[in-house]
């Protein structure tokens, strides 16, 4: 095999190896990599930031733990922004593998602002059926969820009382890894029409760019570096700034291989050319 | 008559569901939310049928020496995390069954999704060559699209501009365009089955 | 605005109590006209529990004192009666939709809930900065009808119309002998190949069909794909590993393979324990199937349903393995995933098309017909429609409009 073929064929082990290098040299060297926001991101924080004290918005926190690392960045941004201005939260979760995770987020961040449930947000827990719960949730919370996570009733609750569904909160922001954002913009906006955001991982940010420029969605969280960008907007700097690094600089490897891998394509043609 | 019964079933419900999307009376609600609810009673019956399908293979599997260590241990796991949160308080922050799940499942899962970061390198690697006009293009988008992460200087806005034109016009131009196919194709395949003309759903033809 | 807002949430401060005990300001700022015509009409489209309250602009609201910031509406159970505020429309739009379908709240009677068929009596009043409230208009009446045919979705229902007509027509054409062409689909022609490759080299053949329900439609045609490959594995002896994540379509998936050996007539070599649940978490499940996949040694992978993050992982990890990888899914963000890692990839109708391929059934390929010339009716409204907007002739842009 030629040095060209062999550039063209190579093991896919160094391309591992090359990958394990550069996601470890920002651990050791931590640098900043300036990020550019985008106006997508922008919408999404003036809606949490114009809001005032005592307006409610509802949060889907709808992923499972293996989405925390691209999700979870936005999460902790936007509920340090929410508690921070002292806004109202009603939080819910879709996502039957998330719901203790997603407690665990809520419970953290709100001691930090001396935030309680029932007083200040209210967390619904999880039920099965993302549609389903959609829908009732348009029509009144105790529908779908009469307790809320704690086992307490929502008419009970101070920060619940006048809120009954879907339409008295400003607006919804969902944050999911699945096909939960389809039930949102189908049965939600569609249906309800309230203003709807979405944070959703990279991968599936093309999906949804569509839904943004229709009007179905008024802002979108795209994966890592959305959730930078919002970090760099609030302030609340965590570790969605701090991945940035990685991936940039995994992404310059992927280039580099592509190149190599063309370099040796075309050279392996032009000698068979010959 | 046995496989005539669901057939007719599924032709009368469907053509209900479809007359139910267009009359927005309250008892039309009241039907939706009650074949909605029905889904929740067949998934809890056919949970059982999972959970007692996986048990019976993996305690079969504890028979065969070369597997049984595996079966075993996975057998254990899923006895554990039942027995450790089979009550509402024992599931809260702290206890065992959340700190084998924080530490245990969450990382584990987690492991399992960053494998897509080495294998995006290697896909990367193999798919994207100029082969022909299109690969070409599919090449140099995906590189335009990439460098967005690699801070290029005074570039970087130019980048940033462009990428968020691909990702605007013609990426969501073609998104739309499968969409509708997908979308049309769903209606089609629908038809077919409210029609009985698609029954491999009930196992057969 | 930002008065107006604050005018309008001081507005809401006054909800519930009886409108007539509110006093009118005569003293300070001049008081805005009253708006007029109140005229109250049913909530079309709707299950009953709403009206529509329209009403003329105030005389001072864009002319006048232009002083206007809001329009207060509220209702009473009949002329005379106590008029409660039920809510606000902001400056310039002369209209508000009363809806609430709940008869009871916290437990108790909600005294805002909208009968059906009960007459309900409206009157407006316009609100300036102050705030400084105009006379009541004169009260309008109506009331509130239950709907039984949803107008707004009529475009919808025309669509379904012409589909089915297309439909009918085709599946009538195709009984009668017509053979229709369809273009070939690569990844339909390499699959007997690739069941043939995995026979020779004596490895099974593995069938994943995602990570969706049993009631995804990629599912469902996955199911159709499944039944083909399975009675084409029974009659050439070939394992086929079917791990599944739920277990409706587990059940199916068995039923499915099960009835295709039997109409192989293969039922012996049947082997209920190829047909896997694994777990309903995603990438638990990944992680098995790469277990089946380098364990195994699968030859050939089929991937047919809807996917999510795992599609590369399971693409690569069958590239390790050295199958050859078949894939087809609807998930639009998993299709480059597929297309740059597998061999052979149909991209989102194709997958539903797969089984008029696989089966040849002209009542089949009758219906794939009807979807190719719906199709074309799309592109044609589109253009059209496009052509026209941009004239702004905005006709084909209302016809198609749903309003849900």
């Amino acid at each position: 095999m030629t040095f060209w073929e062999k550039l063209m064929n190579l093991d896919r082990r160094w391309i591992y190896l090359s990958i394990a290098i550069v996601v470890v040299i920002p651990a050791i060297f931590s640098f900043k990599v300036p990020v550019a926001t985008t106006p997508e991101v922008k919408k999404i924080f003036n809606f949490v930031d114009k809001m005032e004290p005592g307006d409610y918005f509802y949060l889907g926190i709808d992923y499972d733990p293996s989405a925390l690392a691209e999700l979870d960045p936005m999460t902790y941004a936007i509920l340090n922004h929410a508690f921070s201005k002292d806004l109202k939260i009603v939080i819910g979760c879709l996502s039957q593998f998330g719901v203790g995770m997603a407690e665990t987020r809520l419970a953290e961040i709100g001691a930090k602002y001396g935030k309680k449930s029932g007083m200040d947000y209210c967390f619904l827990g999880y039920r099965p059926y993302p549609a389903i719960c959609i829908l009732t949730m348009g029509v009144d919370f105790r529908v779908t969820f009469p307790l809320d996570y704690y086992g307490v009733p929502l008419d009970s609750l101070p920060v619940m009382q006048g809120i009954k569904n879907l339409m008295d909160v400003k607006g919804v922001i969902d944050i999911t890894a699945g096909n939960v954002a389809d039930f949102w913009i189908t049965y939600g906006n569609g249906r309800f029409g309230f203003p709807l955001a979405l944070g959703i991982t990279g991968v599936m940010s093309a999906d949804y760019y569509q839904y943004l420029q229709s009007g179905q969605i008024f802002g979108l969280i795209p994966g890592i570096k959305g959730a930078a960008e919002y970090e760099a907007l609030s302030g609340f700097e965590t570790t969605g700034m701090e991945s940035i690094p990685y991936q940039t600089l995994s992404h310059a490897v992927i280039l580099l291989f592509i190149i190599i891998s063309n370099i040796g394509y075309f050279a392996t043609r032009a000698r068979k050319g010959r | 008559m046995k496989k005539q019964i669901p057939i007719y079933f599924v032709l009368v419900s469907g053509i209900v569901m479809v007359i139910q999307y267009f009359v927005p009376s309250e008892e039309s609600e009241w039907l939706f939310t009650y074949a909605n609810d029905w889904v929740i009673v067949i998934g809890i019956f056919a949970l059982a049928l999972g959970i007692w399908a996986l048990l019976k293979t993996e305690f079969k599997k504890l028979k065969k020496p070369k597997e049984a260590f595996y079966a075993g241990t996975v057998l254990f796991g899923y006895f554990i995390m039942v027995l450790t949160g089979l009550k509402r308080e024992w599931r809260e922050a702290g206890t065992l069954h959340m700190d084998l799940f924080d530490n245990i499942l969450i990382p584990i899962q987690a492991t399992i999704f960053a494998l897509l970061a080495f294998y995006v390198a290697s896909a990367a690697y193999r798919a994207f060559r100029a082969r022909t006009v299109l690969a070409t293009i599919l090449l140099l988008t995906a590189f335009i699209v990439m460098l967005r992460l690699i801070p290029l200087g005074p570039f970087s806005a130019i980048n940033q501009t462009v990428v968020s034109w691909i990702l605007a016009v013609p990426n969501m131009a073609a998104k739309r365009a499968i969409t509708m196919g997908v979308g049309l194709g769903a209606i089609a395949t629908c038809i077919k089955i409210i029609l009985g003309i698609e029954r491999t759903y009930l196992g057969h033809d | 605005m930002a008065k107006a807002t604050a005018l309008i949430l001081l507005a809401f401060c006054f909800a519930g109590v009886s409108a007539q005990d509110a006093a009118v300001d005569t003293t300070g700022p001049p008081l805005p006209a009253a708006p007029t015509n109140v005229t109250v009409a049913d909530k079309p489209d709707d299950t009953g529990h709403g009206v529509l309250v329209r009403w003329h602009l105030s005389a001072d609201d864009g002319g006048g004192l232009d002083n206007v910031l809001a329009y207060e509406v509220c209702r009473a159970d009949d002329a005379e009666g106590e008029y409660v505020n039920r809510g606000v429309s902001v400056k310039g739009i002369g209209e508000y939709e009363d809806v609430d379908k709940s008869p009871t709240e916290n437990g108790n009677p909600n005294p805002g809930y909208i009968v059906t068929g009960k007459t309900y009596y409206y009157k407006v009043r316009a609100m300036a900065d102050g705030p400084v409230y105009s006379e009541f208009s004169e009260p309008g009446a109506g009331l509130a009808i239950e709907n039984w045919y949803h107008f707004g979705k009529t475009p919808i229902l025309f669509g379904v119309i012409i589909f089915w007509a297309f439909v009918v027509y085709f599946i009538f054409k195709a009984r009668k002998g017509k053979e229709f062409y369809v273009r070939p689909l690569a990844g339909i022609n390499a699959v007997d190949d690739a069941i043939g490759r995995a026979t020779e080299m004596g490895r099974p053949i593995l069938f994943v069909l995602g990570t969706g329900t049993a009631g995804d439609i990629a599912t469902i045609a996955g199911f159709t794909i499944l039944s083909r490959v399975a009675k084409l594995t029974a009659e050439y002896q070939t394992p086929v590993l079917v791990p599944v994540n739920d277990p409706v379509m587990f059940a199916v998936s068995q039923e499915t393979v099960r009835t295709a050996y039997l109409e192989a007539g293969r039922p012996d070599t049947y082997k209920a324990e190829n047909i896997t649940y694994e777990t309903a978490m995603q990438f638990p499940y990944v992680a098995a199937v790469n277990g089946i996949m380098l364990r195994q040694k699968t030859a050939t992978n089929f991937y047919m349903g809807v996917f999510h993050a795992e599609s590369l992982i399971l693409a690569e990890t069958g590239n390790i393995a050295g199958s050859i990888q078949i894939s087809g899914t609807d998930q639009i963000s998993q299709l480059p995933f597929f297309i740059a890692a597998t061999d052979y990839t149909l991209i989102g109708e194709e997958l539903y098309a797969a089984s008029a391929y696989l089966s040849k059934e002209p009542v089949q390929v009758g219906t794939l017909k009807a979807q190719d010339w719906a199709k074309a009716v799309l592109m044609i409204i589109i253009i059209i429609g496009a052509i026209l907007i941009s004239a702004a002739i905005p006709f084909i842009k209302d016809l198609v409009t749903v309003n849900i």
